[in-house]
Formats: structure tokens, sequence, C-alpha cells
């Protein structure tokens, strides 16, 4: 850690990976981020801008996947610990296949 | 994945004609459904599967896109539609936008990794400014094919 800025790895849990409801809810936490936040495939892709949905799932993140959260700037603490957060809900719950009932 | 692996060539429009987010989706599932890629009164269950995701949350993810999705049982592989709306289309986006560029996505229910993998693909190609730009200007479905075989040419 370097005066405001944290990292933290994270290993995808989601069964769906990194999809477009965990991306964009991510984005949303990023957007209320003074400062900035990266997400990273180590090894493999440069850092992403955590505030571009283009961006995440570019990323391919499926589960098992393990990324590496950046943040610099005010509450970068709280703020890695929000996306976190937002990357272990289960979006899934809602989201279960169409049955074809009303 | 290449785009060309999953969008369906046949399916691809130009110019959709609805001016609303359902209209478009039916639209879109119709154009699968005449190519050939639901079976019987499927395109329905589609359409309903697809409208019940813009419910959780919109898919359009701003800049004049939307990735309108579902899985569905009717597909045993990803295909996948990309269309355009000269008018524009009001969708709920994030940004409050029109969309004015749709690439659909209908995948099989037991495959997430890929979904994942078209999401990648569709995303790549959205990051080039470039590659949105010719696309919202084609004016058939030809030329909209023919940039996503260059695109996955380049890739």
């Amino acid at each position: 850690m370097t005066g405001n800025s944290y990292r933290q790895t994270f290993t995808i849990t989601n069964p769906h990976g990194l999809h477009m409801r965990p991306a964009m809810a991510f984005v949303e936490v990023a957007n209320r981020c003074p400062g900035t936040v990266t997400i990273t495939r180590p090894g493999t892709d440069a850092p992403v801008n955590g505030r571009s949905i283009l961006g995440l799932l570019s990323l391919g993140a499926e589960q098992g996947t393990e990324v590496l959260i950046e943040v610099s700037g005010p509450d970068a603490e709280q703020t890695i610990k929000s996306l976190v957060e937002v990357l272990q809900k289960d979006f899934d719950v809602d989201e279960e296949p169409f049955s074809g009932e009303a | 994945m290449r785009m060309s692996e999953f969008i369906i060539k046949e399916a691809i429009s130009a110019n959709l004609a609805g001016d609303r987010k359902e209209a478009v989706i039916r639209e879109m599932v119709e154009n699968l459904r005449a190519a050939g890629y639901f079976k019987g009164n499927e395109s329905e269950d589609v359409v309903k599967a697809i409208l019940k995701r813009e419910l959780l949350s919109s898919t359009g993810i701003g800049d004049g896109v939307a990735i309108p999705h579902a899985k569905h049982a009717s597909v045993d592989r990803l295909v996948g539609a990309v269309s355009l709306s000269q008018k524009g289309i009001p969708f709920d986006a994030v940004d409050n936008e029109p969309v004015h560029v749709l690439f659909m996505l209908i995948s099989p229910q037991e495959r997430p990794s890929e979904h994942l993998r078209a999401l990648e693909g569709v995303s790549r190609c959205l990051k080039d400014k470039n590659f949105v730009r010719s696309l919202r200007q084609a004016t058939s479905p030809q030329q909209i094919w023919d940039l996503i075989c260059n695109n996955d040419r380049g890739a």
C-alpha cells in the first residue's frame, strides 16, 4: 500500500463469472470513487478502467479467475471493500432460466 | 470467441422498424426465428425471457449500445443477432441516451462460459471506436456482416 492506494486480489466465485449485472454494479460503485479504480487479470490483460462496463466485460473473467483490484484516492480502503462485496454478491438468484410460466 | 461464430448473418437488420424497447426486441427475435433458430412458438418465450432480464436492469450500457440477452432451452448453442436502429430507442440505458446498436445473445441454459465468451467478444469489438462508428454508418445487413468479419480477422 502506498499513501491512499489499496490493492486486493479476488477470485471470481460467481458460477456465471463477471457478466453484465456484476460488471454494471462494479462500475456503479467505482463511479462513486473520487480516485482511480482499475481491475486486472494478472499475467494476461493490461489494467482495465474500473469505470468501464466494456472494459470489465472484455476481461471474460469466468468463475475461478483471479483479478487484481486497485483503488487510489480518498476512501480507497472503503471503496475496495465495497467493490469486493459487489463481486461476492449472488446476482444470479434473480436470473433463473425463464420457465415460460407467466 | 469470434463474432462471426455466433452472430447469425440472416438475422441482421440495418434499420429496425420498432421505436420502443419491447418492439425491437420482438423484431430481433423474429429475425432469428425466421432464420430458423427457434422451434414452433418458442420465440414468444424467448422474448419474455429477454424482457424479464431487462426488468432486472437495462442492458443499455451507454454510448448508444445495448446487449439484450437471455438463457433459453430453445437453443443448443449460443446464437446472436446484431441490428441497428436509425431512429434510436429509449432503453433506460445507464447514460439515458437512446440506443442505436443492439447485440442480442441467446445462450443455452447450462453453459455460462459460452455466454461470457460472447460478452467478451462483443465488448472487445465495441471498445474499438472505429468499429462502432462504421457500424452505425452501415446501411445494409451485408455491410454489417462484412464489418464483423473484418473485425474478426483483425482480432
